[in-house]
């Protein structure tokens, strides 16, 4: 009697509990939002929402802010480097779960794992100190003579050679997303129940047919779940991009010039903001980087959404 | 069990009550002196002085919020922010200037062993972008028998808001008509070119890592990561290396403001730095408009430590190669410290 009573009482508090964090994060998030709303108010009110937004000027010195510079670099580095990262992290993750021997495969998973449990600051510092050097000695300088003399149209596209810049930032962006893609993935193939393959086998099909036709398409729920987590971390990467894109919002962008992003001018300006304009503009932009967050999760989800209806129907 | 806690307790508790304990923010620039001057104030005296160095702007607005019995700055308050604090507590805000910084370009040319000299004009040309490879006729006319490579300039400047941009631009903006009406002057720029980097050690390490750049960075900084750094021609025509003698220098001008809140860079100090700049700590003149302080006791401890700093505490200065105060900027902030009030009484 008294052991039941005791566990109904428990019960009713573990849900209460569980009810009130589950709302307590609902409510950090809901509160996050409306500051940010808040703080960047009397810049939306200033410039407009759209012309906030959509205006490439960012000068503290005469007040006159807009977000468009930061948005396009935050867009372009995070496709650039989800695009560089897909394919070696899907590769990874298939050679892992399917090819290779399990001892060799736990192995190689478990350095992939490591790259996301590096701290950023030090892909940033591998990144100035290795990266740049190598990059702009044996990749932008020697493209950049070749277009010098051969296709004279295309230096401003490649911009200037100087190794700190949106390539080397997407670079080192696409190895710090790649073990979150490449570990969902591997975590969905792993989950291909085995009479699948077994019946694909059966009837007389290749490794790479049965990892075409069977292992991927049943996977690709899981796949492209890694694929939108590691987008959402490139959005919001500040450190390692801070470090090596070289700061500049100067519309337009090169490959190898220097770009900005709405996270790495949040970080490079916040402190000494001193204006009331300014700082409610990095605060603004702090909140658009949220809608944009916000909108590739929906999104997403709604891609989710329609991948498993296929699968249901088939 | 109990009686060890008791124990503690009574160890505690005078330890406790002992010292008043002051609270300040702001600049990143003068901190390491700052901790030293705190540190050794501690041993003299007990009082307890916690500084956060979280930038010249979070210095301001925390004194505005009166968080702080202290802000510190490395720009003084503008016109606008004097008669912000005036309107909303109706009290002045008094600068004590504690040391001087100053500012200088550096640059990455293998093979050069002689500094390069630059004019103020030809740096806010580079910095503009104008001027575009280092074998240009203007650096070589100033660099006479100097092997010049012909490296393209690659432009560095700071990505963060910072006192050292604003030191660096006031001066561009002071010797060149179209850094004025282009760029102008602030904590952050809209920069014409260039890469930006976080802090000194970002900008001093895009400008370690790439050949021809060109950078600008606290002489601290500089002095302590052994990065060579060029001489500027200031406005008597010396081309001026800066070191402590000739960054003090800079402060000896003829009418030295009573309120200390001047402008060193393009000084007119025949032996003066052109790039340098005071840093100061800013506190009410009546302290008892800020809600931070509690007692008496607390403002007076503020007023002996400001004291101390300007007097004793300067010669803790040169050893971490801040420049100490000159004379001038001494005999003001005692006028001006004298002036602190608490409840219209005064401190000293």
């Amino acid at each position: 009697m008294k052991a039941r009573l005791y566990g109904k009482l428990g019960d009713a508090l573990f849900t209460a509990l569980l009810v009130a964090l589950a709302l307590g994060v609902l409510g950090v998030a809901g509160l996050l939002a409306w500051e940010l709303w808040v703080g960047g108010a009397p810049a939306f009110r200033a410039f407009g929402f759209w012309g906030f937004t959509l205006s490439s000027e960012w000068n503290a010195v005469s007040e006159r802010f807009g977000a468009w510079p930061f948005l396009i670099g935050t867009v372009v580095t995070s496709a650039a480097a989800l695009i560089l990262a897909f394919f070696p992290s899907l590769a990874a993750a298939i050679v892992v779960a399917e090819y290779a021997p399990r001892r060799l495969g736990e192995v190689v998973a478990y350095l992939i794992d490591l790259l996301a449990a590096l701290p950023s600051v030090v892909y940033g510092l591998w990144g100035i100190f290795v990266l740049v050097p190598l990059v702009r000695d044996h990749v932008e300088q020697p493209l950049f003579l070749w277009s010098a003399e051969h296709a004279p149209a295309l230096m401003g596209l490649l911009g200037p050679p100087t190794g700190i810049g949106m390539f080397s930032a997407v670079l080192v962006l696409a190895l710090m997303i790649l073990p979150y893609a490449s570990s969902l993935a591997r975590d969905a193939i792993r989950l291909v129940p085995r009479e699948q393959r077994e019946a694909m086998y059966a009837l007389g099909a290749t490794r790479w047919e049965v990892v075409r036709r069977v292992v991927l398409p049943y996977a690709r729920g899981g796949i492209f779940a890694g694929v939108v987590l590691a987008l959402a971390r490139a959005i919001g990467e500040t450190m390692a991009v801070t470090m090596l894109i070289g700061n500049s919002g100067q519309l337009p962008y090169s490959v190898f010039g220097p770009a900005a992003t709405m996270a790495s001018v949040i970080a490079n300006e916040f402190t000494e903001a001193e204006g009331e304009l300014h700082l409610a503009s990095l605060l603004a932009v702090g909140f658009l980087l949220l809608l944009l967050s916000l909108a590739v999760n929906l999104i997403a989800d709604f891609i989710l959404r329609r991948m498993s209806v296929g699968e249901g129907r088939k | 069990m109990l009686r060890r806690f008791f124990w503690l307790v009574f160890l505690l508790v005078p330890a406790l009550a002992a010292g008043v304990t002051l609270n300040g923010a702001g600049a990143t620039f003068p901190y390491p002196l700052y901790a030293k001057y705190f540190s050794a104030y501690h041993k003299l005296t007990g009082v307890r002085v916690n500084y956060q160095s979280i930038g010249s702007g979070g210095g301001i607005r925390q004194l505005y919020a009166q968080t702080v019995h202290f802000g510190a700055s490395d720009a003084p308050l503008t016109d606008e922010q004097v008669e912000a604090f005036e309107r909303k507590f109706g009290t002045a805000v008094v600068h004590v200037p504690t040391a001087l910084g100053a500012v200088v370009p550096i640059y990455n040319l293998p093979g050069l062993s002689t500094p390069l000299r630059f004019s103020g004009p030809l740096l806010a040309d580079l910095f503009l972008g104008k001027v575009k490879k280092w074998n240009d006729p203007r650096i070589a006319e100033l660099n006479p028998g100097v092997k010049l490579p012909p490296f393209p300039v690659t432009v560095v400047h700071r990505s963060d808001g910072s006192g050292t941009t604003y030191v660096w631009t006031e001066y561009l903006a002071k010797v060149s008509q179209e850094w004025r009406d282009r760029v102008g002057v602030g904590k952050s720029v809209s920069w014409p070119t260039g890469l930006g980097g976080k802090g000194n050690e970002g900008v001093a390490g895009l400008v370690r890592q790439t050949p021809g750049a060109i950078g600008y960075a606290e002489l601290v900084y500089a002095v302590q990561n052994k990065i060579a750094y060029g001489a500027v021609q200031n406005r008597a025509g010396k081309f001026v290396l800066a070191d402590l003698a000739t960054v003090k220098a800079a402060a000896a001008i003829d009418d030295f403001p009573a309120d200390t809140r001047v402008s060193l860079t393009d000084t007119p100090a025949p032996d003066g730095y052109p790039v340098a700049s005071f840093t100061w700590i800013l506190v009410y003149r009546d302290l008892d408009k800020n809600r931070a302080f509690k007692s008496k006791a607390e403002a007076k401890a503020l007023f002996d430590l400001l004291w101390w700093i300007v007097h004793d505490g300067q010669k803790l200065n040169e050893a971490l190669h801040y420049a100490a105060l000159p004379e001038v900027a001494v005999r003001a902030s005692e006028a001006n410290l004298r002036a602190l009030r608490y409840r219209g009484e005064p401190l000293e």
